[in-house]
């Protein structure tokens, strides 16, 4: 009876074949659901850019605006703060900006697209606590006699300059980040989207 | 307590009593979702005509616009009159309570319309506006008799009258004053509505289908795979 | 591996395991197209489960944002439509798979000695899978969902005394409101799915403890060989197990062609009315159960004065079948007490009592099965023409009974018949099913067993 006899070549190719291709199935099965995890419309419609106006943002003074749920600080710096940025270098962590904490299109000496107007993300790299502005120089900003302006994190004592850079010997370990944003007008910008032209 | 039960109870037992459903037979409509042409441009009846009462609260704008091929641009400048956001959804801004003193009733909202009323429905609904000196605005429907809403498509359809029903049931219209477009104009314009709210109730339906067949061809695969694996191994059952 | 193997085995009865419940699980080998719902049910139920889970990321059990919260699923979560559409046609895909299996023991006596227990726990499940769906379909938040829980709770409310109280404690207000919905999604994610999963491993193993039926219902471990193997025994894994994949790919098949190109299946598996939010002014024009349902549904509605004669004949009936087939005179006394108790209850108590009494009846009747029966075959394959009419005129009366459960009772949907009559006659032969069984199945002209199983 030779064909009682088992084809054994025939038998492990139709298991590995059928294996292969439930498997091929099976994944295909999970991608719906990985799927369905990652933000919603409507987590995306409420990421979605906003547009700030600065018509009214005088100079030395910062705005508040919120961004996918992070405090997103604008900043009209005076020439006299973007002197200081030059003189500081030395202390700082990553002077050149070099941990990519930025998009490409900014002015890495400045960490802007236009100088005078600095936009982070206010959120300290640290823990995720919340720094506040320390624009006034000297002792009177509770910061020592040197104090340059900046940023201070009150949780635990990070300090960044006034581009944003953190200093060396504070916990936070990168620059604060620089959120895409890009300048619809004179006075509008938007904040989560790249300039035209910028993939 | 017990009252409600037995209304409960008679609602259940006798359920046509509650409905007054009128009984004319529905007109045949032609949907498609593949299409885009006929989808724009019933987006854009429904944003001008229908929107400004209706919302359709589950539908975001930039959706509909991927969906249906219409640029942002063009959502921004020519649809959304009533949001600012690209992502946001497709509300009224009149208020219910206003809405409840103006008609008696507040607008539904229709993002399911076409899955709670058939598409036929909705098109025969359209097409049966007439023009009634009784009712509190001087209009009526003969498929939705003293419907809250005024026939807000006159200027395209014209005026008609209602002039009786022909022995299957179907209302007869007489045209009083012609609107901006001819009668066929205006049918072919509703079953764009018609399709564009099919694809409102159910935005997903564009890529089931799509999805649905490439799912039915790997498993026609695997059966094929699957059976001759099974056919394999009970060679070694013998059936005596 | 095998290291690794012997690893485990020795903390954990791995090997053990696999080979009691798959490789050397001595399956009979002749189990034809209805053996393929017992396992095509443990498929549903994970699907279930798993997309159930996944919905739950995005549901709110809320009655002000619930509705709300599926349309955000269909249309604003990625594949969010697919995930609700396999749940929701899951729930109509279980019970076709359910009842199919539940018929399949009918047919092959699967239910009789000694599997009597794989039977209850399989009744359990089914009136626990009830529960489930029921509390399931609330949650949607549609128009339906509110009417059908505001009609099926208000039955409570037939029960005399207690009835009121009970029904408010179900749903913890006057009407259904957000507190039901809340304790509905409680039961429905966590509780029942729970149990449910207990119940269905305990029916394995019970099945597993007195093996499998077959469609020649005998018992295939009187005939071993030398080793001890069932002759016409065969491991499950790899037969079975390559045989039910052919069932499985079927089956999603099937499944998804609905999912896919027809998931309203016709109103039957999402009504129409569902598509409207909960409104507690508004009640839908037909208030209808899902599909699976309307069997006991229109039992409930074929329960009218005009039928309360035919319960209490029904109920003398068995009294009268207890006192042929016992001769202890104790069984006889509690047949007639219970029996009196009853027939005076007959005139006491209201029919909408006895249309909740009845409904509840026509599923306990199926936990009675292993002893109603009486014959001394098991597989249809040899009973006479009793049992078979019985069953042709039992299935009859439930798809019947099911389509009369759609339509409005006092209608003429089918023929002469208004509905209602329809259901009271079908509700009739449905007990008579039970009821008569003792009698004819005993008095059924059977035909020897075979000594070894049949392919055919």
């Amino acid at each position: 009876m030779a064909e009682d006899r088992v084809d054994k070549h025939r038998r492990r190719f139709l298991t590995v074949v059928t294996t292969g291709v439930g498997a091929v199935g099976a994944v295909a099965a999970v991608v719906p659901f990985v799927g369905s995890m990652s933000p919603s419309a409507r987590a995306k419609a409420a990421g979605a850019p906003v547009e700030v106006d600065i018509s009214k943002l005088q100079p030395g003074q910062m705005l508040r605006e919120e961004w996918r749920g992070k405090p997103i600080f604008i900043v009209k710096r005076t020439s006299e703060m973007l002197d200081t940025l030059d003189g500081v270098q030395g202390e700082l962590l990553d002077p050149a900006s070099d941990a990519g904490q930025q998009p490409g299109y900014v002015d890495m000496g400045t960490r802007s697209l236009k100088p005078h107007l600095l936009v982070l993300v206010g959120i300290c790299t640290h823990l995720g606590c919340a720094p506040v502005e320390k624009f006034a120089m000297g002792a009177e900003s509770g910061l020592g006699e040197d104090w340059p302006g900046g940023f201070f994190c009150p949780c635990h004592g990070s300090k960044f300059d006034l581009a944003g850079r953190v200093y060396k010997g504070v916990p936070a370990p990168s620059n604060l980040v620089v959120p895409p944003h890009r300048f619809k007008t004179d006075t509008m910008i938007v904040v989560g989207e790249d300039p035209e032209g910028v993939a | 307590m017990k009252k409600l039960i037995l209304i409960l109870i008679l609602a259940a037992v006798s359920p046509s009593s509650l409905a007054a459903e009128a009984t004319e037979p529905l007109d045949p409509v032609y949907t498609n979702l593949g299409n885009k042409a006929s989808l724009q441009r019933g987006a854009k009846l429904f944003v001008n005509y229908c929107l400004s009462c209706h919302s359709a609260a589950y539908m975001r704008y930039n959706r509909m616009g991927r969906d249906l091929g219409i640029s942002q641009g063009n959502i921004d400048e020519h649809m959304m009159f009533a949001a600012d956001k690209p992502g946001a959804l497709m509300t009224v801004s009149m208020p219910e309570v206003k809405a409840k003193q103006w008609f008696g009733t507040a607008p539904p909202d229709l993002s399911l319309i076409t899955r709670v009323r058939k598409p036929e429905w909705v098109y025969s609904y359209l097409r049966r506006f007439y023009f009634d000196a009784e009712s509190p605005h001087g209009w009526n429907n003969s498929l939705f008799e003293n419907v809250a809403m005024p026939h807000v498509l006159y200027e395209l359809q014209g005026v008609q009258r209602l002039t009786g029903h022909d022995e299957h049931g179907y209302p007869r219209f007489e045209m009083q004053a012609p609107g901006t477009m001819t009668p066929e104009e205006y049918d072919e314009a509703m079953q764009d509505l018609t399709n564009f709210l099919v694809y409102l109730g159910e935005p997903a339906k564009l890529e089931r289908y799509k999805i649905g067949t490439i799912v039915m061809l790997f498993l026609a695969g695997l059966l094929v795979l699957s059976y001759f694996l099974k056919k394999e191994y009970w060679r070694d059952i013998h059936y005596s | 591996m095998s290291k690794f193997l012997e690893w485990v085995d020795r903390r954990f009865p791995l090997t053990k395991t696999w080979n009691e419940h798959l490789a050397e699980y001595y399956a009979p080998k002749n189990f034809n197209f209805w053996y393929y719902f017992g396992s095509l049910a443990m498929l549903v139920l994970v699907i279930q489960i798993v997309t159930g889970i996944f919905l739950t990321m995005h549901y709110n059990p809320d009655a002000e944002t619930a509705f709300a919260s599926v349309e955000y699923i269909m249309r604003d979560v990625p594949w969010g439509w697919l995930i609700r559409y396999l749940h929701a046609i899951g729930g109509s895909a279980f019970f076709v798979v359910v009842y199919l299996h539940m018929f399949r023991g009918l047919l092959y006596g699967s239910h009789r000695e000694p599997r009597e227990l794989v039977w209850l726990l399989g009744c359990v499940i089914f009136v626990v899978l009830m529960a489930e769906s029921f509390m399931g379909y609330l949650l949607p938040w549609g128009n339906m969902s509110f009417w059908g829980a505001q009609v099926i709770i208000s039955l409570f409310g037939a029960i005399p005394f207690v009835g009121e109280g009970l029904a408010e404690w179900v749903r913890g207000d006057f009407v259904v409101s957000d507190a039901t919905l809340k304790r509905f999604f409680a039961f429905h994610v966590a509780a029942v799915p729970l149990i449910l999963a207990g119940l269905v491993y305990l029916h394995i193993v019970a099945l597993h403890r007195v093996g499998s039926n077959n469609p020649d219902g005998i018992e295939i471990k009187k005939n071993k060989d030398a080793d001890g193997v069932p002759k016409d025994g065969i491991p499950f894994h790899p037969y079975y197990s390559v045989k039910d994949l052919v069932g499985v790919v079927v089956f999603l098949i099937i499944y998804l062609a609905i999912v896919f190109f027809l998931p309203e299946f016709f109103g039957l598996f999402l009504e129409k009315d569902n598509f409207l939010p909960a409104d507690p002014l508004q009640t839908p024009a037909d208030i209808v159960p899902l599909w699976y349902f309307t069997p006991y549904y229109s039992i409930l509605r074929a329960t009218t004065e005009s039928l309360m004669w035919f319960v209490r004949g029904l109920i003398v009936l068995s009294v009268v079948v207890a006192f042929v087939r016992t001769s202890k005179p104790t069984a006889k006394g509690i047949a007639a007490l219970v029996g009196a108790g009853f027939f005076i209850g007959a005139f006491i108590f209201t029919p909408k009592f006895w249309g909740v009494v009845l409904m509840g009846f026509s599923i306990v009747a199926l936990f009675l099965l292993p002893w109603l029966d009486q014959s001394p075959v098991r597989s249809i394959r040899y009973r006479g023409w009793m049992y078979k009419t019985a069953l042709a005129v039992f299935v009859f009366s439930f798809v019947i009974l099911g389509y009369m459960g759609m339509h409005n009772p006092d209608h003429v949907s089918l023929f002469i018949f208004k509905n209602v009559v329809w259901a009271q006659i079908c509700t009739i032969t449905y007990a008579l099913f039970f009821i008569l069984m003792p009698l004819y199945s005993v008095w059924d002209r059977t035909k020897p067993e075979p000594e070894r199983v049949n392919f055919k």
